[in-house]
């Protein structure tokens, strides 16, 4: 303690030696170490471009494709690149509806990503807090929240969405809870690590000597120091909540046809896949494929710039 | 080291009763089966005696009650879709996703290890890094996608080999599997490729992380030393070295392949459990449900359970920190 202390009053006396860290500084020096990998960044440029695509669906798409009144029966099974009733070129061909498949994948991306992402924030928001909670108070509440942690981390992700979607049934709601079931004990480990590291520093100890309510403690002091590792497991299981719903929808346990994401639609496609109509079930997988390997790219980059070695 | 063992097992019965009771009661709240079942036309009578077979109309507590009742017995219920016992459909179903299950799984290996040895051996060629890269996609891409991508390129595309189904069973060895049969061979082999994929990938970066470490340890400088060939240091001397802790994680896998056969088998129509749990859950099968659903808690509790034991028999922490 006292060594601390003397540590730091020698470093007031002298400010040219620590330069005191901004946020934006942290910021600054955070993505000139991200961008040394160019990979990272094209699949950062990617994700970007893919989110604006999908959620300006209805500003860049040339058709709704879950607009009936719009769709013709005689544009069906139309082949990539030709013009169909609308006057207009369909780039990766048509459905067995005669929905236009550029706009059903751009709107079925926007499905996955709303679900992914949504799915992710409240999986963070629930594992965040337990773990927190767990670290904090230690004892009998720590034991028993991390032993079934422990116990679902044990299972893989698909078999405890079965049994959520199983219990659940289907629909946007559903399957966004049975996702939050299977991933927020991911979260709830790696918080659990970093902070029961940090909750025997010094600070914890100063924070909680003051009159400070526990919550603020919890989320203002000590949260924001085990962030860091949070925000690769973030990234990660957002990818993976994607690639999950897709696989739950295509089994045909996840979405139904009314509400489709990028999973409906290969499952759609995945019925014709005995004639040559390769385009219904490719071209969405295509796009699954890109986000999900995009997405993970930039974790891994993100954690190789987090990691301790690579922190001044 | 007894009183951990009396400890871990009670937690295991507890953890197998909460998850029984989660599992019944949500499956019940789904819906009533029946509507789904009979014929909007049936009369009243036949939907009341139905209902009464099934012992639908008791109160939820009973209905539980009655099954954890008959499932001591080893009865776990009829399947209202299949009009058989459960237990004997699933057991007939077994050995299906168990055959897949093993040719996946020596696929894995066997291009596995190699791989893996050599992108350890020269971690920074070419063909290392494209080893990595590959295991990355076997990782992330998702199976059913890559299921697909198999149908669409081997079997409808080149139409070498067929699209799903399981093939003609022969009888080998007083068994009768579906690997005794060329035929049999020529549908398993994608749907175990699909399956064998994230395996290999996690065993291509497992052995890869050992090859690694164990090039730079004491025994192989001494045994270039001595003048070993190579060939010889990696095959006599490494190999056996990373061995231990490459088999330890793939046991433990073994039950998540299990699970990810559900997508496989799905994307194969390949008759197996894991088809069956989806075909149940799509026609709210629930006798079905309830027992793939307990019985795969069941197993990966055993195998927590044979994991903490042996872990706590080969370090003391573990064995003192859980008693206490």
């Amino acid at each position: 303690m006292s060594d601390v202390a003397t540590t730091r009053a020698e470093t007031l006396a002298e400010p040219v030696a620590a330069p005191i860290e901004t946020r934006a500084m942290r910021l600054k020096n955070f993505w000139s170490d991200f961008r040394q990998s160019w990979v990272a960044v094209a699949s950062l440029v990617v994700i970007v471009s893919l989110l604006a695509l999908s959620f300006g669906a209805p500003l860049v798409a040339p058709q709704d494709p879950y607009n009936l009144a719009m769709l013709d029966w005689l544009d069906a099974f139309l082949r990539p690149g030709t013009v169909g009733s609308g006057g207009y070129v369909h780039v990766l061909g048509t459905d067995n509806a005669g929905r236009d498949m550029v706009s059903a994948i751009f709107y079925g991306l926007r499905t996955s990503f709303t679900i992914g992402i949504s799915a992710g924030a409240l999986a963070l928001t629930i594992g965040v807090s337990i773990g927190l909670t767990a670290a904090y108070f230690g004892g009998r509440i720590e034991s028993l929240l991390m032993r079934i942690v422990d116990l679902q981390l044990s299972m893989p992700a698909i078999l405890l969405a079965l049994v959520m979607v199983a219990v659940l049934g289907q629909g946007v709601m559903q399957i966004i809870l049975a996702l939050v079931f299977a991933q927020y004990a991911y979260f709830a480990r790696t918080t659990h690590g970093s902070a029961s590291v940090e909750r025997g520093k010094d600070y914890i100890e100063a924070a909680r000597s003051t009159p400070l309510p526990t919550y603020r403690v919890l989320f203002k002091h000590l949260l924001p120091n085990v962030m860091p590792p949070l925000i690769v497991v973030a990234t990660v299981q957002v990818a993976s909540a994607i690639a999950l719903e897709a696989t739950l929808s295509f089994l045909g346990v996840g979405l139904p046809l009314t509400e489709p994401s990028l999973g409906t639609l290969i499952s759609n496609g995945f019925r014709y896949i005995h004639s040559d109509r390769y385009w219904l079930s490719i071209y969405p997988g295509i796009f699954l494929m890109i986000t999900v390997v995009a997405i993970n790219l930039v974790g891994d980059q993100v954690r190789t710039v987090l990691a301790p070695r690579h922190s001044r | 080291m007894f009183g951990f063992i009396i400890s871990r097992l009670l937690q295991a019965i507890v953890v197998i009763f909460a998850m029984s009771i989660i599992v019944f009661v949500g499956v019940y709240a789904i819906g009533n089966p029946i509507d789904v079942m009979i014929d909007p036309a049936a009369t009243a009578e036949i939907r009341d005696n139905l209902i009464r077979q099934y012992g639908l109309d008791q109160p939820l507590w009973r209905q539980y009650l009655s099954f954890i009742g008959n499932v001591a017995q080893g009865d776990l219920g009829r399947s209202m879709v299949y009009n058989t016992s459960v237990t004997g459909l699933v057991f007939s179903r077994l050995p299906a996703t168990l055959e897949l299950v093993l040719v996946a799984i020596g696929i894995a290996t066997l291009i596995g290890i190699p791989a893996g040895l050599y992108a350890g051996y020269r971690p920074n060629s070419f063909s290392a890094k494209a080893i990595m890269a590959l295991s990355i996609l076997g990782f992330s891409v998702p199976t059913f996608w890559i299921g697909m991508l198999l149908i669409m390129g081997f079997a409808v595309h080149l139409g070498w080999l067929p699209s799903g189904g399981r093939g003609d069973e022969g009888r080998f060895l007083g068994i009768s599997t579906s690997l005794a049969t060329a035929n049999g061979w020529s549908h398993v082999i994608l749907p175990a490729i699909n399956l064998s994929l994230f395996k290999m990938g996690l065993m291509i970066r497992l052995t890869r992380a050992g090859m690694v470490e164990a090039m730079q340890t004491d025994y192989v400088k001494f045994a270039r030393a001595q003048g070993l060939p190579d060939r010889q240091i990696v095959f006599q001397h490494v190999l056996r070295n990373i061995s231990i802790p490459v088999v330890t994680v793939f046991g433990l896998e073994l039950g998540s392949t299990l699970a990810f056969a559900v997508v496989t088998e799905s994307v194969f129509n390949w008759p197996g459990v894991g088809k069956l749990i989806i075909d149940s859950i799509l026609q709210l099968d629930r006798p079905v449900m309830v027992t793939y659903l307990i019985l795969v808690v069941i197993l990966f509790v055993i195998i927590n359970f044979t994991i903490d034991v042996v872990y706590a028999r080969l370090d003391p922490r573990v064995r003192l920190g859980g008693t206490k």
